[in-house]
Formats: C-alpha cells, sequence, structure tokens
C-alpha cells in the first residue's frame, strides 16, 4: 500500500538534478483557477469593506459590477477549491511529525532544516493552511450566500445577515493573512515555484523540505519503473 | 385659523426657485467625508400624529403621485396593509393594528405610517461602502443618490427600522427622501401636504416638537395618560417623529422599537473589524518582509542535490 501523502502522479527521475513530479496538470490548473479566484475575491472583497479601498472597483467595472460580479467568483472559487480538497485531503492528513515539526517553528524560521523532523509531501505548515482555507472558504460560502440579497434575500433575517456579513468580514480578513503566509512560504522557500509551474522540483528541495516524501518515492516501485534504461 | 391647521403648507411657487439643498449642505457622506459646512441649515422634521390618523392612505397615494411611482397591484393579505409592505416603489405604508387596551378592554385600531425615520445617526449611511450613496444634509434630511449606488443592500443591515429595499429592476436601495426635492424649494413632504387631517406635519424641529407637546397636552387631558413623543436617543432622535397615545408601548404599533439603536453586530463590523482586518493584513505582509531581510532565501545546497541522487540511486556526479 501507498503511504498515506503519495499521490498518483507523484515520480522521481533520475539525472542531474534529480527531478521530482510533485504536481500534475490537472491539479496545476486546479490550483491556478481556485488562486485568480481568491485574488480577484481578495480585491473586489476589499474594495467594499474599506473605503479607502473603493477605487479597486473600477477593476471590475464600477461598484455594480463589483457588486454582482463578486459573489459569483466565490461560487466558482468554492468548487474549484473542492476540487483541490479532493485532491489533497489525504496527504494533509494530521501526523505525529507535524505535532514535531510545530513545536521547533523557530527551527523553521530559522531555516535550521537539519533540526526538524523528516516530512511527508506538506509539513505542519502547509496543512494548516490547506486546513484553514477549507474551513474559511465553507465559513465564507456560507455567510456570503446569506447575504448574496440578489438571489437569496427573502432566506435569511436582517439580523441573520447582520451576523453573516460580520463573520464574511473576519473570514476573510483571516483567510486573506493565511494567503499571505501562503505565498510568503512559497517566495521564501527557493525552489517551491515550479512545483506549481512546471509540476515538478529538484530532488535537493524534496530532501531538504520533504525528504520522508522522498523516501517513500524512491523506496516505492514508482521509482524503479521511472529509471531510464541505461 | 384652528390650531390644527397651524402648519398648512405653502402652495407651490408660480415662479422658478433655486435648490437650497446642495453639496455644500452634506453634513455626512457615506465612505467619504465632507467638509464642515459654513452655515447649518435649520433641522426639519415630520410629525406624524398617530392619534389624529384616519387611515385613508392619501399619504401613500401623495408619495406615489409625487415620485412618480406605481406600486404593484397585490392581493388582499387580510389586512388594510396595502402593500403589506415597503417596496422600491413604496416609500411609506400604513400600519394597521387591532389593538385591546388591556385598562379598558377597548378595541384601538392603531394606523402608523411607516417609512424612513431620517435617523441624526443614520445607520444605513454608517453601513454603506459606496463613497456618496448615502448622504445628510444639515438639515436632517438622509437621501440615497442613486447615480452612486451599488445595490449591495449594506444599508438594509445598518438600518434599526428595517425601511430600505432593493430594486430588482436596478439593483438600487429605495427609500422615503422626506421630499428633500420638495423642501430644497420651500415646499413641505407630498404625504404631508395631502394629509386631511393634518395627522401629517411638516416643520422644523423645534415647531414639530412644540406642536408635539400641545397635543400630548390635549391627548392626557382625554385619558391618554402615557401619550408621548417618539424621537429616540439611541440613533440620536429623527427627523421623521410620532405622536404616540401609548408612547409607552411603542411595540404595539405595529413593531415600532423601543429603543432603536445601530446594531452593535453593525457596529463591529463598520468600526473596529475594518481598522483592525486592514492592520492584521499589513502586519502579516510586514513580518513575511521583514523575515525575508533578515533571514533571506531558503535556498537548496548542492549538498541537498547529492544526497537526493545518492538516494535516488544516481549516485554523486
Amino acid at each position: 500500500m501507498t503511504a498515506y501523502d503519495v499521490e498518483p502522479g507523484d515520480k522521481v527521475h533520475q539525472g542531474d538534478p534529480v527531478t521530482v513530479d510533485r504536481y500534475a496538470t490537472g491539479a496545476r490548473i486546479n490550483h491556478w483557477v481556485t488562486a485568480t479566484c481568491l485574488v480577484l475575491l481578495a480585491i473586489s472583497g476589499l474594495a467594499l469593506f474599506h473605503p479607502r479601498l473603493f477605487f479597486l472597483t473600477e477593476l471590475f467595472g464600477g461598484g455594480q459590477n463589483t457588486r454582482a460580479i463578486h459573489p459569483w467568483i466565490g461560487v466558482v472559487l468554492f468548487f474549484s477549491f473542492f476540487g483541490l480538497f479532493v485532491r489533497f485531503w489525504r496527504a494533509n492528513l494530521w501526523k505525529r511529525e507535524d505535532d514535531t515539526w510545530l513545536a521547533r517553528l523557530r527551527d523553521v524560521l530559522t531555516a535550521h532544516e537539519e533540526k526538524l523532523p523528516e516530512v511527508g509531501k506538506y509539513n505542519a505548515g502547509q496543512k494548516a493552511v490547506f486546513w484553514l482555507m477549507s474551513i474559511l472558504i465553507v465559513v465564507l460560502i456560507c455567510s456570503g450566500l446569506a447575504i448574496w440579497d440578489q438571489y437569496f434575500a427573502g432566506y435569511t433575517t436582517v439580523e441573520q445577515k447582520r451576523v453573516a456579513v460580520l463573520i464574511h468580514a473576519l473570514a476573510a480578513i483571516v483567510i486573506i493573512c493565511v494567503w499571505i503566509v501562503h505565498v510568503y512560504a512559497a517566495i521564501w522557500v527557493r525552489g517551491t515555484f515550479s512545483a506549481m509551474t512546471r509540476g515538478r522540483v529538484t530532488g535537493g528541495w524534496a530532501w531538504r523540505h520533504h525528504r520522508k516524501w522522498l523516501r517513500e518515492l524512491v523506496g516505492g516501485e514508482g521509482s524503479r519503473r521511472t529509471t531510464p534504461a541505461e | 385659523m384652528a390650531s390644527n391647521f397651524e402648519f398648512e403648507l405653502p402652495n407651490p411657487p408660480t415662479r422658478n426657485v433655486g435648490s437650497n439643498l446642495g453639496e455644500a449642505d452634506l453634513v455626512r457622506r457615506s465612505a467619504s467625508s465632507v467638509p464642515a459646512p459654513a452655515q447649518k441649515l435649520t433641522a426639519v422634521a415630520k410629525l406624524i400624529d398617530v392619534s389624529k390618523c384616519i387611515g385613508c392612505k392619501a399619504c401613500e397615494s401623495a408619495c406615489l403621485e409625487w415620485n412618480d411611482m406605481r406600486a404593484e397591484i397585490g392581493t388582499n393579505v387580510g389586512v388594510y396593509d396595502n402593500p403589506p409592505d415597503l417596496t422600491p416603489s413604496m416609500f411609506t405604508v400604513m400600519r394597521f393594528t387591532e389593538w385591546v387596551n388591556p385598562a379598558t378592554q377597548n378595541l384601538e385600531w392603531l394606523i402608523r405610517k411607516d417609512g424612513c425615520m431620517h435617523c441624526a445617526d443614520p445607520g444605513c449611511l454608517k453601513a454603506c461602502p459606496a463613497p456618496g450613496a448615502i448622504v445628510q444634509y444639515s438639515n436632517g434630511i438622509v437621501d440615497f443618490v442613486h447615480e452612486s449606488c451599488i445595490g449591495c443592500g449594506y444599508c438594509v443591515k445598518g438600518c434599526p427600522f428595517n425601511i430600505p429595499r432593493i430594486s430588482q429592476v436596478d439593483h438600487k436601495a429605495y427609500k422615503c427622501t422626506l421630499c428633500s426635492d420638495r423642501v430644497a424649494v420651500g415646499q413641505g413632504p407630498a404625504c404631508a401636504k395631502a394629509c386631511p387631517t393634518h395627522a401629517i406635519v411638516f416643520g422644523t424641529k423645534d415647531e414639530m416638537t412644540r406642536h408635539a407637546e400641545g397635543r400630548i397636552t390635549d391627548l392626557k387631558s382625554r385619558g391618554y395618560a402615557n401619550a408621548g413623543l417618539y424621537d429616540p436617543p439611541g440613533v440620536g432622535g429623527t427627523h421623521v417623529m410620532y405622536v404616540l397615545h401609548h408612547a409607552d408601548k411603542p411595540e404595539i404599533y405595529a413593531g415600532l422599537p423601543r429603543n432603536p439603536r445601530i446594531s452593535p453586530i453593525v457596529e463591529l463590523w463598520k468600526g473596529v473589524t475594518k481598522y483592525a482586518g486592514l492592520t492584521a493584513m499589513a502586519a502579516f505582509a510586514a513580518v513575511g518582509f521583514l523575515h525575508y531581510v533578515v533571514s533571506g532565501p531558503n535556498r537548496v545546497s548542492p549538498e541537498d542535490e547529492d544526497n537526493a541522487r545518492r538516494l535516488a540511486g544516481s549516485g554523486p556526479p
């Protein structure tokens, strides 16, 4: 049986450097659709959140259009993220080493990888981002439907709408902060972006950051099959 | 002249009169700020004397007529309320309540003309995210500026009286304007002009408060011990006020709130959340930037690549 965090398509290719397939084309498209939606939602949402940012509505063709389109982008994001959730939830299950990793956050931030436990395809930080995103997106879609007055005005009372709009704003603030962490981690940890652009990382990257996952890939039969005939 | 007709509104002028309500008279503008007006207009108010209302709906008709609207033909819902609720094209609705006075066992027919109260501290304006879509003039009128309205419905959440309605046709919010366009040329609201019993009167807020006192004294002399003025302080007072024969029980008048105020949830949403939210986002970005400046990028070393090669079985180069 394959390890919990080895996803279909994860493969090691020998060479110099060794390359490791991390995300299949479908996963990457799915990710970038979600990412685009999230950025558009953040911009259009912030435009209606703070008067100083109202000028951002111009990007969507004015306030009326921003108000009309924001919920629809949310619907696309919800289904798009659901695709990511189905793909990634198994590999994001919490494991014993994640507690250790998290307890040594100081070493993480000071890049002392040698002091950290070997982790699978995702470390505790990535798992936290995944689960926070999952929960917050459900909170946002539910609270969002309650204030989507163009179609659903009659389904909630004004008092419920007040609560929903506050929850929606708070959840949006948190998810934007989570997103900042997500993007910063990808910038800080060099060699990460290629995972989501070309779908692969170098062996050294996998060794340094996700050694347990790399060992599983090499140890599994998958890696043998892809060895080029020499 | 009988005191009932003290505040008869003037007939329309026959010559062209300039508007006295302009940008310079704004004291509040949604999602933006306005300079303090050089001179403040006298505060106006509409006083609705519920004890004098006969439920004729002339005010509803006058409102539709002046604002050039036609309410949709509805169905009888079993009560006199028609239409049963405010709509984007019905800024005022008479709400009828049959109330048995427990003290006298009398059936009292309470009729309250519902509509925008023109709060001194307007929740709609506080909640509105579109700059200039809701404005407040120094005479107290709170008005919606439809060119700037984006139809988000935040005003509905901000309003303590559940007044604004969003049109499904043009996706903009509508409510009573206190006939700001009529007041601007020295007229009074159309409803007040049409009211046959002068249950609706219009004038300066001081005049209206004084007039109400006289009415309350009269009501008390007729056995309504709890008669009083509804000018709720929770929203800073209103520019539409009621004389109620049972001012101790405003709820019996079709749910008139006892102590209306902007919901604390709305205050939280439009207050600390707005500032704390942007601060939190900026802090996360700043901490990331600082971390990068201090620790630099986390790069994969050549040894990492060697180790990977060894593990994968390619061997060191």
